[in-house]
């Protein structure tokens, strides 16, 4: 086997062994349920309420967005993983390893991706019992609801990796937050991103969390609902043209950008970090 | 040569942190990078390790200029850096299995690649902890392991920055002999930096004694104690009176003192030049000639 092949393999164990880490440590396994948690009261609260004249209920028209904006915050966590995983010097322990960053990357992938489809899971199965008027069954829409969170995560995951490559310490990561939730909010995640100014309509749909959220839609609600969206389409064609814009130029820079950093790398940087952070704290 | 380093420098702006450091290192060889902090140490190994571009000079590691090595190249070092926190969650066995793998292709007819995980942690005494997670880890345990990691591939060459900062003397007596044995044993060269003169003197089959970005000493233990000649301590007494001196000839000075005051000489104690008296003259910037 050729040794990047046998860093590919070892990465795809890496990113198992930190995926199922992440499932028995305390901490983590509070983070895979808080916001799954927070979202299902929020559906709860929303189940029977109705929306306009449309019939539709609005805690049916948010699931599906729901899932595609947690989906999207695969980019979130991975930017704060590289930031953490640059702190505590296990960047430089790939950098040091042959073939390591090849491993790492694979790795960091591997388990930020299973991590999103596990928490997805926490949060759809029991959306189900909590959310009326579902389209389930079709194979047409559990089609397209894997091949939305497929482009979705290939369009956010190496933008995630550029950010975590340029904000460099866990404040900056801090800073990142408010942005996205801004983001968030202008997504049409929990009401029809028609109900917002034209300005802010255009700006949201510049970024992968709108049509995220609406292929999820596409997905999983019934067509009839389609009239809530603009120009009463799903648009799946401007779906992948725009994920596929977004993912084209993350796979772009993301490698640059990468190399660059693991170039910087060196003990004495994660030296001086871990110095600056011992200082945060005394 | 295993290590060939010639006029190297380094300046960051306008600081120059490495003058003309100059020095080689064959097969099984232990070079010892003695000095202050701030003496360009960990700049100097960085270098070498292929983390850090230098400003001047050539480096060759294994016959290869760091700054264009390749991954084959990667395989064949071992590298410990000062301080890993790294990988807290995961278990030590674990770890250094996983870290074994990216070797396993690097494996030559006389080097087998990686080293065996069990084997390893007996070798670094953490077989006991193998199933623990490396966040539980005591600051010694912790070390060891990084050692164990810097030398999974079986290196040709092993970077050690610093390793012994915060070893309790069991540990550090542990950690000397692994250093020795893999020296002699697998000839491995090994680059290790420290401030501490003891363990310098223990290891080292050559010490270099780095201070403000120049190489100011550089020899064994016994050529850079005797760099200071005649700075022997004597004390004695005569009829209860003290006496205090520094001499080159300690030995002549005590035959004196019995031809002269014979029995009454009490209290006669030679201490010899130390490395700790070279080391402190020069980093104080006193010239010694080579």
């Amino acid at each position: 086997m050729s040794p990047r092949m046998a860093a590919v393999r070892a990465g795809w164990r890496r990113g198992r062994i930190e995926l199922r880490q992440s499932f028995t440590n305390r901490p983590e396994l509070f983070s895979h349920f808080l916001w799954p948690v927070l979202m299902l009261v929020a559906l709860f609260f929303l189940r029977h309420r109705d929306f306009g004249s449309t019939g539709l209920l609005l805690g049916t028209f948010a699931l599906p967005g729901i899932l595609g904006m947690n989906a999207a915050m695969g980019m979130v966590s991975m930017s704060q993983q590289l930031t953490a995983d640059r702190e505590d010097g296990t960047l430089l322990r790939a950098k040091a390893t042959p073939n390591g960053m090849l491993g790492y990357l694979v790795g960091k992938v591997v388990s930020v991706a299973g991590g999103l489809l596990a928490d997805l899971a926490i949060l759809l199965i029991p959306a189900l019992l909590i959310v009326d008027n579902l389209a389930l069954g079709s194979f047409g829409g559990w089609f397209t609801l894997l091949w939305v969170l497929a482009l979705g995560m290939v369009a956010t995951l190496p933008i995630g990796a550029v950010l975590g490559s340029v904000f460099t310490t866990a404040r900056s990561q801090g800073l990142l937050q408010l942005p996205v939730l801004g983001l968030i909010a202008i997504s049409g995640v929990f009401y029809p991103i028609t109900a917002l100014p034209d300005w802010l309509e255009w700006i949201g749909q510049v970024f992968p969390i709108y049509w995220m959220g609406l292929g999820m839609r596409s997905a999983l609600l019934p067509d009839s609902t389609v009239v809530v969206e603009i120009g009463d389409s799903w648009r799946h064609l401007e779906t992948v043209g725009v994920l596929g814009v977004w993912a084209v130029a993350g796979l772009l820079v993301a490698p640059v950008v990468l190399r660059r950093m693991a170039r910087r790398e060196s003990g004495s940087k994660v030296a001086e970090r871990r110095e600056r952070a011992l200082r945060r704290v005394a | 040569m295993v290590l060939a380093v010639d006029g190297l420098r380094m300046r960051y702006g306008d600081a120059e942190v490495l003058h003309d450091v100059s020095f080689s290192a064959g097969h099984g060889e232990v070079v010892v990078l003695l000095g202050p902090n701030g003496a360009g140490k960990s700049t100097t190994i960085e270098i070498l390790e292929g983390f850090r571009l230098r400003s001047a000079g050539t480096v060759e590691v294994l016959g290869v200029d760091p700054a264009a090595g390749d991954e084959r190249w990667r395989s064949r070092l071992g590298i410990v850096l000062q301080s890993w926190r790294d990988h807290g969650n995961w278990r030590i066995r674990e770890l250094l299995h996983h870290l074994g793998t990216y070797y396993a292709a690097y494996a030559t007819n006389t080097i087998e690649r990686p080293w065996d995980t069990d084997e390893l942690l007996a070798a670094v005494g953490l077989s006991s902890h193998a199933e623990q997670k490396i966040k539980t880890l005591s600051g010694g345990q912790r070390r060891r392991l990084d050692v164990a990691i810097g030398i999974v591939g079986r290196p040709e060459v092993l970077f050690l920055d610093e390793p012994t900062a915060g070893f309790d003397p069991e540990a550090r007596y542990e950690f000397h002999n692994l250093v020795r044995r893999l020296a002699a044993e697998h000839e491995t060269t090994i680059l290790l930096t420290t401030h501490d003169l003891d363990e310098a003197s223990k290891l080292a089959h050559r010490i270099l004694i780095l201070n403000a970005g120049r190489i100011v000493a550089a020899g064994t233990t016994g050529e850079l104690t005797a760099l200071i000649a005649g700075e022997d301590e004597v004390r004695w007494s005569v009829d209860g009176q003290h006496f205090h001196t520094t001499t080159p000839d300690s030995t002549g000075l005590a035959r004196d003192l019995f031809t002269q005051y014979g029995a009454s000489v009490r209290d006669l104690e030679v201490r010899r030049a130390s490395l700790e008296d070279t080391y402190l003259a020069l980093v104080r910037g006193q010239e010694v000639a080579l």
